[in-house]
């Protein structure tokens, strides 16, 4: 029994990947393969409104008419994307600043952690829900580029990596700290380095398995984010579909066509969890010490 | 402690002052302002009247002027009037206060009875079934959408079986202690489950490291029974590092109140701040959004104290 879990335990990487790699995979191909078979995802087809599953539509259509399977793929792409490009940004300022605040020490590092931990108290959906609701005009941005399709997209990546960064500055700084007393730091100091390239050149390569780890762990994090913020209608706007937003519209039907708002959230609750295991599953093989026993 | 107590009161303050001056600013650049407002419900106004009332209302003073009249009318109590709820915001704001303190305090204090004990025993048998079965639950709680959890939640126990109100207070004429339970019971259930997930780990985490210190070692071998190791000697010392990730979590929990508020249409201050902003109540989302931080920052401070309860290792200076 003992020994079945553990397997389980080791699988947990594989079976998590496989998953997210499957997930990524169908959203990438899904243009393509509609456009083979000559299907739309955006096409409305107003006498096909809710429809139940049928050859035509396996998973049935929308409130539009529009296929939900075809849908539910392009809503992938988006929120895979929102989730891959925010944590990573949010993993640069992370990393930034627990180098900073890690090798620098002192009152720099002080006053970074204390920012970071209020950041972290704060209650951060209010505050990004007023953020989404900011008038990017006001701010002086030109009308095209608030106007354009893609501009919720990038607002809310941008949104979401300004508040996600926090985990990973504080692994990152814990790691610094206890990498700037190593021998090969104190040698490099000791010839000359600069602190910029001892912090570059020696520390960060070391700090790859807990900012991956964190890396990982925040892409869950920052989808079910995104998928709150399009649910509340100030993420991804439509038509362009993201899982989030495919549910809007879902709570009214759903006593109609509960598929609606089944799969769009079957579907975040899968990436989730399998962005969760797969980053716990990396923590236990990259760091020997928090390995359990 | 006293001192301790007070200069932390002053941090709070502190944060409190830079984030009324943050949130100001940011509520001044949403979508429209009240003059356009008030420009649609009047066509008969000219451009000289727009003026007068901006002038009137200080709104053609700088950023900081008008902040720093806000706050004084603030700091004297007066937050401006609610244009949705036409009543003062602070009259829109107080009994709502209370619903979210209730369903935020027995959500808390429900995902604490189950989540500390239950990581306790779970970390008895790293990979046991009981871990296994723990584990399956935190993951699936921290990586489930709230939003989408309630509503298939209300699709199963309102919709389907009937059980259970799916949404609101209290039934009107009621409003008794059993009526309120049963509104509270699908909105408590979404935020606990949402919170559960991140204590569990960490007193599961804390836990082991506990269990492999000297001192267990020691109370074994004088015999002391499993109970007494886990329950007298562990569990004290597991509690220290978990009380300060509960501490830092009152925020998130207050971000699952808003979600569950709205879903289940509890009246309570997330979903009072949600509706502010997206009717252009800029007074109401103001006030609204200022306590509901003071309410997280003072949640903090009082995690901070609980911290010295648990630890006396930790003297306050």
């Amino acid at each position: 029994m003992r020994l079945i879990l553990r397997a389980l335990g080791h699988a947990r990487i594989a079976w998590s990947g496989a998953v997210l790699l499957l997930l990524a995979l169908a959203a990438a191909a899904a243009p393509g393969v509609a456009a083979l078979i000559g299907a739309d995802g955006d096409r409305v087809d107003l006498y096909q409104r809710l429809a139940p599953p049928s050859l035509a539509h396996p998973l049935g259509t929308d409130e539009l008419g529009r296929d939900l399977l075809l849908r539910l793929l392009d809503g992938g792409r988006v929120s895979l994307l929102v989730g891959i490009a925010a944590a990573l940004a949010a993993a640069g300022i992370g990393t930034m600043v627990g180098l900073g605040a890690g090798y620098r020490g002192g009152r720099l590092d002080a006053a970074l952690m204390r920012l970071t931990d209020g950041i972290i108290a704060l209650p951060l959906l209010p505050l990004l829900v007023v953020l989404a609701a900011i008038d990017l005009k006001k701010l002086g941005l030109p009308g095209w580029a608030v106007q354009s399709e893609a501009a919720s997209l990038y607002r809310i990546i941008a949104l979401v990596a300004l508040v996600g960064w926090t985990t990973v500055a504080r692994l990152v700084r814990g790691a610094t700290l206890s990498l700037r007393a190593q021998d090969f730091v104190r040698a490099a100091v000791a010839l000359g380095a600069s602190p910029l390239r001892v912090m570059l050149v020696h520390i960060l390569p070391n700090l790859a398995s807990p900012v991956i780890v964190a890396t990982t762990l925040s892409v869950g994090h920052i989808i079910l984010l995104e998928s709150v913020l399009s649910y509340l209608g100030l993420g991804i706007e439509p038509p362009l579909p993201s899982w989030g937003n495919m549910l809007t519209g879902a709570q009214e039907t759903i006593g109609l066509a509960p598929q609606l708002a089944l799969y769009p959230g079957l579907l975040i609750f899968l990436t989730v969890i399998a962005c969760n295991f797969l980053g716990d599953g990396l923590q236990d093989a990259l760091d020997p010490r928090a390995r359990r026993r | 402690m006293t001192r301790f107590i007070l200069l932390r009161l002053l941090q709070v303050l502190a944060v409190l002052a830079v984030m009324s001056f943050i949130i100001y600013a940011l509520i001044g650049l949403m979508p429209g302002d009240p003059i356009n407002l008030m420009l649609a419900s009047d066509p008969h106004l000219t451009a000289a009247d727009v003026a007068r009332l901006k002038a009137l209302q200080g709104l053609d003073q700088p950023l900081l002027k008008r902040y720093l009249a806000w706050a004084q009318a603030a700091l004297a109590g007066n937050f401006g009037y609610s244009r949705l709820y036409a009543t003062t915001a602070i009259a829109a704001l107080a009994p709502r206060l209370a619903n979210t303190a209730l369903l935020m305090g027995v959500s808390f204090a429900l995902s604490l009875v189950i989540a500390l004990p239950l990581g306790a025993m779970a970390a008895r048998r790293p990979a046991g079934a009981l871990d296994t079965a723990a584990n399956l639950l935190s993951f699936a709680g921290i990586s489930v959408p709230p939003f989408w959890l309630a509503l298939v939640l209300i699709l199963v126990f309102a919709v389907a079986l009937g059980w259970l109100p799916a949404g609101g207070i209290a039934t009107i004429g009621d409003g008794g202690f059993l009526d309120r339970a049963r509104h509270l019971a699908l909105p408590v259930t979404v935020l606990t489950l949402a919170s559960i997930g991140g204590y569990l780990r960490y007193m599961r985490a804390s836990m082991i490291e506990a269990l492999r210190q000297d001192y267990i070692r020691t109370a074994r071998a004088k015999g002391a029974g499993e109970a007494r190791v886990l329950w007298g000697h562990a569990l004290r010392n597991a509690l220290v590092p978990v009380i300060t990730v509960v501490a830092l979590s009152f925020g998130s929990l207050f971000s699952g109140a808003l979600i569950t508020e709205t879903m289940f249409a509890y009246p309570g201050m997330g979903k009072l701040i949600y509706d502010a902003i997206l009717g252009n109540d800029f007074n109401l989302a103001l006030a609204g959004l200022l306590f509901a931080t003071l309410l997280v920052l003072l949640s903090n401070l009082a995690a901070d104290i609980a911290y010295a309860a648990a630890d006396p290792r930790i003297t306050y200076r």
